[in-house]
């Protein structure tokens, strides 16, 4: 199974919508919750077709139009979205209102924008696409399902082009209540020095980043050589196996992961995982790298981490801000992504040039 | 050559019954599950809904949980006790080579929960245990960790169609050699959030739903879970294997939000596509379970699709949503499970509720309960908002 | 008590509701007046704007339709609508 992206878009809290590649500037943020910065939608889609149209909805279609615009495609064989908590703002919005109301007279726009499979469906509308249409809704496994759903389609000849996306957004009712659980830092920190505070609690973040995966090469595309994910593992031991199994499936040993894209999130509940590993498990020639300080925690953040590795193969380019310690640019083949959340969704994602 | 699917084991509880006997006991006595509401505390107390017979408590108590009990959501509860069932019935057995998934659907999640402590957690923290179960991935982490199900678990949320979804996706994910057996269905509660929102739509049937009827007034809702045990052809037990599925498809209408088109196009492509890839003539359909929500667009554009596919032979067909309700996450699995008790039990189920055939509709459902059929292929549809479209097949072994 | 208005400012104030109810901000002002069609041809809204019509008469001005060929009539333009809330509107 393997599938490569030909085009890509990303809106995150950085300045990545309207730029091919990593952006120049970083942006710095002083609260724990990091929201997106948004293009202009208009410049994408028709007023018409965004009118009632919820954040979510917006950024799920803002960013699957510019991947289709970048791409210079028309329509996929197939629209896949991963979204682990769907439209909250909508579900909010009419969790509210029948309360309010005492359940009378209730407007049903939110209802339906609350469904959780409406950014792949307005993505279906405004693409007048018939084709294979699907949501993942788990937590943080939602991207990855939808990417190796994805990659079977192409695997299975069903599909030759599939739009896949893993969006979220951070609603500041989900912020709170996730706080109530410790999620989030106590103290306000920059995101730049999110990985300076070791303690408990992370920063919150938002994005959506969707792909163009296509079963042939173009200008050497990325290529997606496998993904897969494991639930619940026992200990540091079986987390070990996990991904021993997952390169030895693909051929590839450790010592030629050129770099590793790892899911630190700044929450030393949760990155003593990544640090024991980086100590006894991968090759130490291995560029280590992370990017959570970027885009804040949210459940489909491995996405973001596609968008990065993508980048960073096509341009071979690697930015300072995500290296865990300095280290000297060099060529890079061949990427591993490995990401959990809250050691409970484990994902691994091989990505290299051909 | 791909591998083939079977189905081994089958779960269900819903408004006729809390488990398989149960349910075919009523589908035997023509007895619907559709009563006033009784259970959901909501100011629409006139509207008939579909309930599960029983309360959280007794559901708690059945499944033997002793930790947190609490905090399990009515969604996940009724999940448990369908996919419990579904593993018994299949004699299903841990092993280690054998990789296992959970293939998971709801819409609403732990939504109970939410409805219920929302607003207190906007100004206190006092609930605060509650809200990871809000989320639709909760469910299916439940049941997962309830049967020790590791391997693979996934939750698919796509409306009303999620989770004939998910068991399209089981078995692709057994076909591409991720795993090797899946368990596969969905469920949704019955909840304040849906009852207000189909109602905001003014979808909700103020009687009894009339599938297929003229004088339709739209859905009733209902709620249930349903779980199917797949396996492929190199591990499946031939004493176990009830039928096979041979085809899925799913496909976008792609016209609006919530509304099919008048054509039926997705709901079309979705039946064509699952009988092209089985290979399966039209002339072999035996029965047709429809998605027959009984709303005005739904049943005319699912019975015009039908029409385009079938004319004019077409097959017998029937919503067995008069039984059930409208289970919406569940819906897809529920039906499921009765397109493959159609072909154990070689039987066909009446659309409640019917008098009146719709005007430009060149065909009626079947209103009486036909046994001793001869029952080889059935197409089992479940359509969602967002247009999302999708036809299972279950073929006799 | 309400204020006794006029036909032109009930359209006004009622064209004002309907841009914020249906989020009709970004869509050609030009083109919508009193006597436009809201639906299909006119404006191109589609059943569930007229839900939140109906919500919206329901809310702010207390009238309630359930006869659908009336809902049809009375939701043809922001004309018909002040029509029928002058005519049916209660003190």
């Amino acid at each position: 199974m393997a599938a490569f992206i030909t085009s890509t878009a990303c809106i995150s809290p950085q300045n990545t919508s309207n730029s091919l590649g990593f952006p120049n500037e970083i942006n710095e943020y002083s609260s724990n919750i990091l929201k997106c910065v948004e293009p202009n939608y208009k410049d994408y889609i028709n007023p018409l077709q965004l009118r009632r149209m919820s954040k979510i909805l917006k950024m799920g279609l803002g960013a699957s139009m510019i991947c289709i615009k970048n791409d210079n495609q028309s329509n996929p064989d197939a629209i896949i979205v991963g979204t682990g908590l769907g439209c909250g703002e909508d579900l909010e919005k009419f969790l509210n209102s029948i309360t309010d109301s005492n359940e009378q007279v209730l407007s049903p726009t939110p209802f339906i924008q609350s469904t959780h499979n409406m950014v792949a469906a307005q993505i279906a509308v405004v693409l007048k696409n018939h084709n294979y249409n699907m949501t993942y809704c788990h937590r943080g496994f939602s991207f990855e399902e939808a990417l190796i759903d994805a990659l079977m389609l192409i695997n299975d000849g069903q599909a030759k082009s599939v739009l896949v996306g893993g969006i979220d957004e951070m609603t500041e009712n989900n912020f709170k209540f996730f706080n109530y659980l410790d999620y989030w830092k106590k103290e306000n920190i920059s995101n730049l020095h999110l990985f300076e505070h070791n303690n408990s609690g992370s920063i919150a973040g938002e994005g959506a980043c969707f792909f163009s995966i296509k079963a042939e090469n173009s200008n050497n595309a990325t290529c997606i050589n496998d993904v897969s994910l494991f639930y619940k593992p026992q200990s540091n031991c079986e987390i070990e196996e996990k991904i021993t199994s997952f390169l030895k499936k693909n051929n590839i040993e450790k010592e030629k992961l050129d770099l590793i894209i790892l899911g630190m999130n700044g929450d030393n509940n949760f990155d003593s995982i990544y640090k024991h590993l980086i100590k006894e498990y991968f090759y130490s020639g291995s560029l280590l790298t992370n990017y959570k300080h970027l885009c804040g925690e949210y459940v489909t953040s491995s996405s973001f981490a596609l968008w990065l590795a993508d980048c960073i193969l096509k341009d071979q380019y690697i930015p300072d801000v995500i290296k865990i310690d300095k280290f000297e640019n060099k060529i890079v083949k061949n990427i591993l992504i490995y990401n959990h959340y809250r050691n409970i969704n484990h994902s691994l994602m091989l990505i290299s040039l051909k | 050559m791909p591998r083939r699917i079977f189905i081994t084991g089958i779960g269900i509880v819903s408004a006729i019954g809390n488990n398989i006997e149960e349910c075919l006991i009523s589908l035997n006595s023509c007895k619907t599950g559709i009563a006033t509401i009784s259970r959901l505390q909501t100011a629409h107390n006139k509207i008939p809904a579909a309930e599960v017979k029983l309360s959280n408590e007794e559901l708690i108590s059945i499944l033997d949980i002793n930790e947190g009990k609490k905090f399990y959501s009515r969604t996940a509860l009724l999940g448990m006790l369908a996919a419990k069932e579904a593993l018994n019935y299949s004699n299903y057995k841990y092993n280690k080579t054998l990789r296992t998934g959970l293939i998971s659907a709801t819409t609403v999640g732990g939504m109970n929960f939410s409805e219920q402590y929302y607003k207190d957690l906007l100004s206190s923290d006092k609930h605060k245990e509650y809200i990871e179960t809000f989320d639709c991935g909760d469910p299916a982490e439940r049941i997962a960790d309830f049967l020790k199900i590791k391997d693979y678990i996934a939750t698919v949320s796509t409306a009303c169609s999620s989770s004939a979804n998910a068991i399209m996706i089981g078995a692709r994910l057994i076909k591409n050699n991720i795993i090797d057996r899946a368990l596969v269905g969905g469920t949704d509660a019955l909840t304040k959030f849906t009852v207000n929102g189909f109602n905001s739509l003014e979808i909700l049937d103020p009687t009894p739903c009339k599938p297929f009827d003229a004088n339709r007034k739209g859905l009733t809702i209902g709620e249930g879970a349903a779980y199917l045990l797949i396996e492929s052809e190199d591990i499946a037990e031939k004493q176990n294997i009830i039928c096979e599925l041979k085809g899925y498809s799913n496909a976008n209408d792609a016209f609006h939000p919530t509304a099919s088109s008048p054509e039926g196009q997705g709901a079309y492509l979705a039946m064509k596509h699952s009988l092209d890839m089985s290979s399966v003539e039209p002339s072999t359909i035996d029965y047709i379970n429809a998605h027959g929500t009984g709303t005005d667009i739904n049943d005319f554009s699912e019975g015009k699709a039908i029409e385009k596919l079938f004319s004019p032979n077409i097959p017998p067909v029937s919503s067995t949503k008069a039984f059930t309700g409208h289970t919406l996450g569940a819906a897809g699995a529920i039906e499921a499970v009765l397109s493959v008790l159609s072909i154990k039990n070689q039987m066909i189920y009446p659309n409640l509720h019917f008098s009146q055939p719709i005007k430009d509709l060149s065909f009626s459902p079947v209103t009486n309960l036909i046994k001793n059929v001869e029952i080889r292929n059935v197409l089992s549809n479940s359509f969602g908002f967002g247009g999302n479209n999708t036809s299972l097949l279950f073929s006799k072994c | 008590m309400l204020k006794i208005i006029t036909m032109e400012e009930l359209i006004e104030q009622l064209k004002q509701e309907i841009i914020e109810a249906l989020d009709l901000e970004d869509v050609k002002p030009d083109d919508f007046n009193a006597d436009t069609p809201l639906f299909v041809e006119g404006l191109g809204l589609d059943s569930i704007d007229a839900l939140e019509l109906i919500v919206l008469l329901e809310k702010k001005y207390g009238l309630k339709i359930e006869d659908p060929q009336e809902r049809r009539s009375i939701l043809y333009s922001v004309r018909t609508m002040a029509e029928y809330i002058t005519a049916n509107r209660k003190e």
